[in-house]
């Protein structure tokens, strides 16, 4: 089956702001997908984290607005109190629903609708975190055709979430913290035909 | 074929139904979020598949309004965003209170907090009799609850710090009775303020006012629908007159953009030109 990866989605909690430094830092600039981040965050937050992830981090990285373009390079963060969607027609979406796993945004909310929209063209990411928010979403993108990587627990500062996806769906890559960026340029770059069975091969 | 691509279709089919029986339109609301929300009614209904609900929902009206409240999103709070309304109880207030009496609507306010919020504030700055609100709804279930004006006791401390941090000048206990776990809000808060049903996909305009609010409502409709609801909001509103939108909704990249000016940058307060 041929596959050509079209965005990264990605899920933190607990330990949040390190780990994205962590990730975003070790991609480049040209870095050829998409990114769309979920990071729990507190209602009052004020859009200070995209700015001082984009201060230093290759990428461009920006608090997501409605109706933002899903442009490759960039990387899109989840405004506090609200939840990311993505749309079929390559747009970005927020909404004001109620909590989701006990969260706004919630990282289910913004896997499912990626898993919806790109299908095996996704790669989900769950990094740190002391809940359960993202094991559902993650199943859902492996129901779908997607990649899923988690962060190994016993790297992660908060080990529960990734955990808890790991217990959730079969997962295709357990990855520290420090191989995660790696591990998605060469995912991104095998962008022609890859045969379905070498899916979860880390070549 | 995915089996994602038949519930698409099968939303699609839906939402036609729902528009040629009843006249609600939701087709132009943003796919995913009304997905999930399709979903999660879908669940609970009991049906196995949209095409199986289809027969019943277009025969049953009350399957409908089930699926109606479903679709509709309606949580809100008082003072939501409070610096927002400190913004406008400092930087738009001082220019209504020019005029002897301002006509007010909140367009999408749901079961009423946001209209509650604006009457407490324009009658702690003095205004009390110069206004009067229309608050509007296209679900009619939660514009009867905005007209009953009670509210979970347990939200209370919520919204009395989201008071406190707009700028309430007086103690927010003020505006209610605790009775059990209700607090019931002050009858003055209501007195003007009329609830009416109004659908921003179909609906037409109110004329001349002063201000409107229209805050997270928006985001729930792709482009076309945004327009339209702007374009209604524009032949509502004096010139001179105040649009809000909610933290996350901008005119930045709107044709319409060209015609306000923005008062309080980050916060959508927009002032439509003169002329
Ligand atoms: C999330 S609430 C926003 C409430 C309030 N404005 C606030 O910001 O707290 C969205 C409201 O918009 C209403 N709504 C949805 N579609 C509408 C339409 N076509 N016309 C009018 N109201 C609509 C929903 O019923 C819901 O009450």
């Amino acid at each position: 089956m041929a596959r050509t990866f079209q965005a990264v989605v990605v899920g933190v909690s607990t330990g949040g702001v390190h780990a994205l430094q962590k990730l975003l830092g070790g991609l480049p600039a040209a870095f050829p997908l998409p990114i769309l981040i979920v990071q729990h965050i507190g209602a009052d937050a004020d859009g200070g984290l995209a700015k001082l992830l984009d201060e230093r981090c290759p990428l461009r990285v920006k608090e997501a607005d409605e109706q933002d373009e899903i442009l490759p390079g960039t990387a899109y963060l989840a405004p506090p109190n609200y939840h990311l969607l993505v749309e079929r027609e390559g747009f970005l979406s927020l909404s004001a629903d109620p909590y989701v796993s006990f969260a706004r945004p919630s990282v289910d909310v913004l896997f499912e609708s990626a898993a919806a929209v790109f299908g095996p063209g996704l790669i989900g990411v769950v990094l740190t975190g002391a809940n359960f928010d993202g094991s559902r979403g993650l199943k859902t993108i492996k129901n779908k055709g997607g990649v899923a990587i988690v962060q190994d627990p016993a790297d992660a500062e908060a080990p529960q979430m990734p955990q808890a996806a790991i217990a959730a769906t079969g997962v295709d890559y357990v990855v520290a913290l420090d191989g995660i960026a790696t591990l998605l340029q060469k995912l991104a770059a095998r962008r022609n035909t890859i045969p379905h069975d070498e899916k979860g091969r880390d070549d | 074929m995915q089996i994602d691509d038949v519930e698409d279709v099968e939303i699609r089919l839906l939402l036609e139904g729902v528009q040629r029986i009843y006249g609600y339109d939701f087709r132009d609301y943003a796919d995913a979020s009304i997905k999930r929300r399709l979903n999660h009614w879908l669940a609970e209904s009991g049906f196995d598949t949209f095409s199986q609900a289809q027969s019943q929902l277009l025969r049953d009206r009350s399957v409908f309004e089930s699926l109606l409240r479903g679709i509709t999103v309606n949580v809100t709070e008082m003072f939501r965003d409070p610096t927002f309304f400190r913004a406008v109880r400092e930087q738009v207030v001082p220019f209504l209170k020019t005029y002897p009496f301002v006509k007010i609507w909140h367009a999408g306010c749901a079961t009423g907090e946001e209209a509650y919020s604006m009457a407490i504030l324009l009658n702690e700055e003095g205004m009390a009799g110069r206004y009067r609100m229309y608050a509007t709804d296209i679900n009619e279930a939660v514009l009867q609850k905005a007209g009953e004006g009670v509210m979970p006791i347990t939200e209370m401390q919520r919204f009395t710090r989201n008071y406190q941090k707009s700028g309430g000048r007086a103690s927010f206990a003020d505006y209610y009775t605790a009775r059990y776990d209700r607090a019931i809000l002050s009858p003055a808060l209501k007195k003007h303020i009329v609830f009416a049903p109004h659908n921003l996909a179909t609906d037409g305009e109110f004329g001349e006012m002063n201000l409107v609010l229209c805050r997270n409502v928006m985001i729930y409709f792709k482009p076309a629908l945004k327009e339209r609801c702007l374009r209604l909001f524009d032949s509502s509103l004096l010139p001179g007159g105040f649009l809000c939108l909610g933290l996350k909704e901008s005119l930045e990249r709107r044709k319409m953009g060209e015609r306000y000016e923005e008062l309080a940058a980050p916060l959508r307060i927009y002032r439509k030109r003169y002329g």
